[in-house]
């Protein structure tokens, strides 16, 4: 496998998601079925994605489960992405350091 | 200009813990520097590098990449209508490199067409960052001491995070969906057979599966399609 193939492919499939609403497809989507799962993909995919990686993202789990605690906490407060993001890092940080 | 100190930190550090995934899955400083300013898309780029990881086929790279970057295709549906139907092809080509999260934020809350030269500005400058961001991670992943590089690892999942969480006060499937979500990722790990998939293909499959269910029992009305709004 190379490398530099995956680039490309995975950056073919980035490009033609973001542009053919910008050009070729310029109505909106009607069939509530596609809709609806577009709608819930993004949520669902993320959060596959995070959890339970971000236990293994640490040194130990638990510093990974505070960091989760910590951005849903202030996410859900409305928190922008740089805050949450790096609010997370400062306590896993922390949490390293001191114990 | 205030905010623009800890949005450059925070690109830097989602970067940052982008490229030492990417090492990981044995990818050059140069070649996380194109992946990067090619893809510009966080949660794609980490879903093909776990492929990558696995050296799964470029089929398997394409689709996690089609699945993680899909809300791009929803955002990139409403901003078009914020585009002037006068703005030429090449302007709409440009444009829609640009798309991400943090754009479709700025833009949707303001009036009026989007203005194709402001975007080039804040773009440029946002791909630079983020591409050189996963080059000094794939880079020094190994040359910073090791809490630093620990603490840098979960910037990522914090951005995902603070996508997916707000919506939850408002929309309580989405919120069971998440938590459903982090359940199924969890416990695939113990289930014979598919514990061996990588972890791209786990990734695949339960958010096509999640998906399906909550579309079919939950489908969202036709006004309330907007999820940004």
């Amino acid at each position: 496998m190379n490398n530099w193939l995956y680039i490309l492919f995975t950056f073919l499939v980035s490009y033609t998601i973001r542009v053919l609403p910008f050009t070729l497809i310029r109505k909106p989507i009607t069939n509530s079925f596609i809709r609806s799962f577009l709608y819930y993909v993004p949520y669902i995919t993320l959060a596959v994605m995070t959890f339970p990686a971000i236990l293994y993202a640490t040194k130990t789990p638990i510093s990974g489960l505070l960091a989760l605690f910590t951005g849903v906490f202030l996410a859900y407060r409305g928190k922008s992405y740089p805050i949450v993001a790096v609010a997370c890092c400062i306590v896993v940080f922390l949490f390293d350091l001191l114990f | 200009m205030k905010d623009a100190l800890p949005i450059g930190i925070a690109y830097f550090a989602v970067a940052f813990s982008l490229g030492i995934a990417m090492r990981n899955a044995g990818l050059t400083s140069i070649q996380g520097f194109f992946f990067s300013a090619l893809n510009f898309a966080s949660a794609g780029e980490y879903a093909a590098v776990q492929v990558i990881a696995s050296q799964g086929t470029y089929l398997a790279a394409a689709l996690a990449t089609l699945i993680a970057n899909a809300r791009y295709l929803l955002m990139s549906t409403i901003l078009s209508q914020k585009l002037s139907s006068q703005t030429p092809y090449y302007h709409r080509f440009l444009i829609a490199f640009g798309i991400t999260d943090e754009l479709f934020g700025i833009n949707i809350a303001q009036k009026g067409y989007l203005e194709p030269f402001y975007q080039y500005g804040a773009t440029t400058l946002a791909i630079l960052c983020w591409a050189i961001g996963t080059s000094i991670g794939i880079y020094a992943g190994t040359a910073l001491p090791e809490q630093i590089v620990n603490a840098l690892g979960v910037a990522l999942f914090g951005m995902f995070l603070a996508i997916i969480i707000p919506p939850t006060k408002k929309d309580k499937i989405v919120a069971f969906f998440i938590i459903l979500s982090f359940f199924c990722s969890f416990i695939v790990q113990y289930i014979p057979y598919i514990q061996k998939l990588s972890s791209g293909s786990k990734t695949i499959i339960l958010t096509l599966i999640l998906s399906t269910i909550a579309a079919y029992f939950f489908p969202i009305k036709a006004k309330e399609g907007n999820q940004h709004e």
